[in-house]
């Protein structure tokens, strides 16, 4: 492995299925809800979550020793903070229409469970480099999430993939159109990550009967 | 049949076999312990009587459907007698060529899935999906197409149904769902002016692409009309008695008021719907009505408030337009979804027609909120349960804190007597 041992790996890996945040332990639902009707805005959402808890992760991690515990959480906020208007002005720069896209959502990231989760629950107990993969590892976990969500709910919802049309023209009755074929309505609307989401949800517990709670 | 269920027990497909055993004969299985009360109501039994108490909505909606049809076209005949304008082959032929694909694909597809589940699962098929197959179609549109009702009928008998548990374990009712997926999903082809009389929107669309050779028919909802405030309109079009017979446009079988009120009536009797629940659904819709009407009496809504045309309907023919009366004594009434307690019952049912008018009147988009009362209503129904039973404890706590105990504490038979009630 050379560079990541057995155990790194499995920082980054278990994220992406058996422990992951959304499906597993069902933190940041509220930005999976929100902004997944359009793939791109789900990347992109990924992508700034990536940024944000990678590198929060370690900030935190750095300062893990000198944090008093009493006001630690604040102490988390303002480097979440922080990350995220990084983010948020970058997107303003470079993507202003998105940035319009996801509006409040980018700057509700301070908010996202997963990130202050992790913080406690990982970087303020952990050396940098660990904290560091953690961090990509469960990002990585919440994004693969978003962008399931976002394809099917773009597909169905908008007949569009990161705002190609894929499935002809709705107006010009073209390509599956043509045969009657219309854009689901409900998909466009935030109940329907809900139930993707829980779809996913069920389709991995039945693969990993192991996940399953006992009552 | 017999042969084959013995050929497959045990195996994969069994469920789906032993579903067409019990379906066509009694099941030939006796229970081996314990004691057992007999009863000839069993789930079969229930639906079947359900079913038997929709036939006559069915039938007459299939009439219906030509009727609106000819109407939009030819005008409302002068002098309408039954024989001549209603029950005509003409009439029954739309019908069947419109409402039967609808009832097949329902009951087509929903017994598909539910067969699949029972496989997979490897448990018996239920008998759940008789009554809502049938309830389906009654619900929608008449133009639906095919496969937005089947999409929505795998989505509705999954996501309401299955994921739950199957038949009996469900928090909403599964027709509903179905039809409030296709609501969400197909608005422009679930309300409007053109999707309640068959061939509106086609006809509407053609003329937007230039034909010239047709005229263009629709058929607006009593609500519809007075949504956009055109309350003289519908009233020089529909008179009440249409209005209570059924010969209204409206989804494919909640019209005929009439027919569901005999229905209800036959449930109520057969002791298969709760009359609580649709007693006090009555009386929510007829409150809520009435407390808009006086809302206009008081002056308060004026004609140019677009809520005027609803708030003024006079609050008893809220009942016998829309879904209202199909929605109360046929989907209300579901035993599994509703309250099981009889306080709960009078709660629940108030609600529904409590919200289900005031849904009606303040729905921007759809004049009509039946289903999502009952919806919402589904959803409360365990919390209304829950209070009413606590409130049931507490009161016998109370009873039990001042009642007189004999024989005296010095025995122990009072602490005895506590933890029994507790």
């Amino acid at each position: 492995m050379g560079l990541l041992s057995k155990k790194d790996t499995n920082l980054i890996l278990d994220p992406l299925a058996d422990n992951n945040p959304i499906t597993i332990q069902v933190l940041g639902i509220c930005s999976a809800l929100a902004i997944t009707a359009e793939l791109k805005a789900s990347l992109v959402m990924a992508v700034s979550v990536i940024f944000v808890l990678g590198v929060g992760n370690v900030v935190i991690s750095l300062m893990r020793n000198i944090i008093p515990s009493k006001i630690r959480i604040i102490v988390q906020l303002i480097v979440v903070a922080t990350l995220v208007i990084i983010v948020d002005q970058v997107l303003k720069a470079f993507a202003y229409e998105l940035s319009k896209t996801l509006a409040v959502f980018v700057g509700l990231i301070i908010t996202n469970c997963i990130i202050m989760g992790r913080f406690e629950a990982f970087a303020l107990a952990n050396g940098p480099w660990k904290s560091f993969l953690d961090g990509i590892g469960n990002a990585l976990g919440y994004g693969v999430i978003l962008l399931i969500v976002g394809f099917f709910r773009e597909l169905l919802g908008s007949g569009t993939l990161f705002g190609i049309p894929v499935l002809g023209d709705p107006i010009a009755k073209t390509g599956l159109y043509a045969t009657g074929y219309e854009n689901n309505g409900f998909m466009i609307i935030p109940p329907a990550a809900l139930i993707v989401v829980g779809i996913i949800i069920w389709v991995q517990r039945m693969k990993n009967p192991a996940l399953v709670e006992e009552n | 049949m017999h042969d084959l269920k013995m050929k497959y027990k045990g195996k994969k497909m069994a469920p789906a076999i032993n579903a067409f055993h019990t379906f066509l004969y009694t099941p030939d299985e006796t229970t081996h312990s314990g004691s057992h009360v007999r009863g000839a109501d069993d789930l079969k039994r229930t639906m079947n009587t359900v079913i038997m108490a929709l036939v006559p909505v069915l039938l007459f909606s299939v009439f219906n459907a030509g009727y609106q049809h000819y109407s939009a076209i030819n005008g409302f005949p002068e002098n309408f007698s039954l024989m001549e304008h209603f029950l005509t082959w003409d009439n029954a032929w739309i019908g069947i060529i419109k409402i039967l694909p609808l009832l097949a694909v329902s009951y087509g597809v929903g017994l598909l899935v539910e067969f699949i589940f029972a496989v997979i699962k490897g448990h018996e098929v239920e008998e759940g999906y008789l009554v809502t197959g049938i309830l389906v179609p009654l619900i929608v549109p008449i133009d639906t197409p095919l496969w937005m009702l089947a999409v929505a009928v795998v989505f509705g008998v999954v996501i309401g149904k299955e994921v739950f548990g199957g038949t009996g374990m469900n928090i909403l009712n599964p027709a509903l769902t179905i039809r409030a997926f296709l609501f969400f999903a197909y608005p422009t082809w679930m309300s409007g002016d053109k999707v309640w009389v068959h061939e509106a929107r086609e006809r509407s669309e053609a003329i937007l692409a230039g034909a010239s050779n047709i005229d263009a028919i629709s058929g607006e909802t009593v609500l519809g009309y007075l949504a956009q405030n055109n309350g003289a309109a519908m009233e020089a079009k529909y008179t009440v008695m249409d209005m209570f017979y059924g010969f209204i446009p409206g989804s494919v079988g909640e019209t005929p008021t009439l027919l569901i009120l005999l229905g209800g009536l036959f449930l109520i009797f057969s002791k298969i719907a709760s009359w609580r629940i649709m007693l006090s659904a009555v009386l929510g819709s007829l409150v809520m009505g009435f407390m808009f009407n006086q809302v206009v009496e008081m002056g308060w809504i004026t004609e140019t408030s677009k809520f005027y045309g609803l708030m003024n309907f006079e609050f008893w023919k809220h009942l016998i337009v829309g879904g209202l009366a199909f929605g109360i004594v046929y989907m209300a009434t579901d035993p599994v979804t509703g309250a099981q307690t009889n306080r709960g019952k009078w709660i629940y049912g108030f609600f529904i027609g409590f919200l289900s008018v005031m849904i009606r009147v303040f729905n921007p988009a759809y004049p009509e909120g039946v289903f999502l009362a009952i919806l919402l209503m589904n959803v409360f129904a365990p919390t209304i349960d829950h209070y009413v039973i606590r409130g049931n404890v507490k009161r016998r706590m109370k009873r039990l804190e001042n009642a007189v105990i004999h024989p005296k504490d010095s025995d122990g038979k009072a602490a005895e007597l506590q933890a029994e009630t507790v």
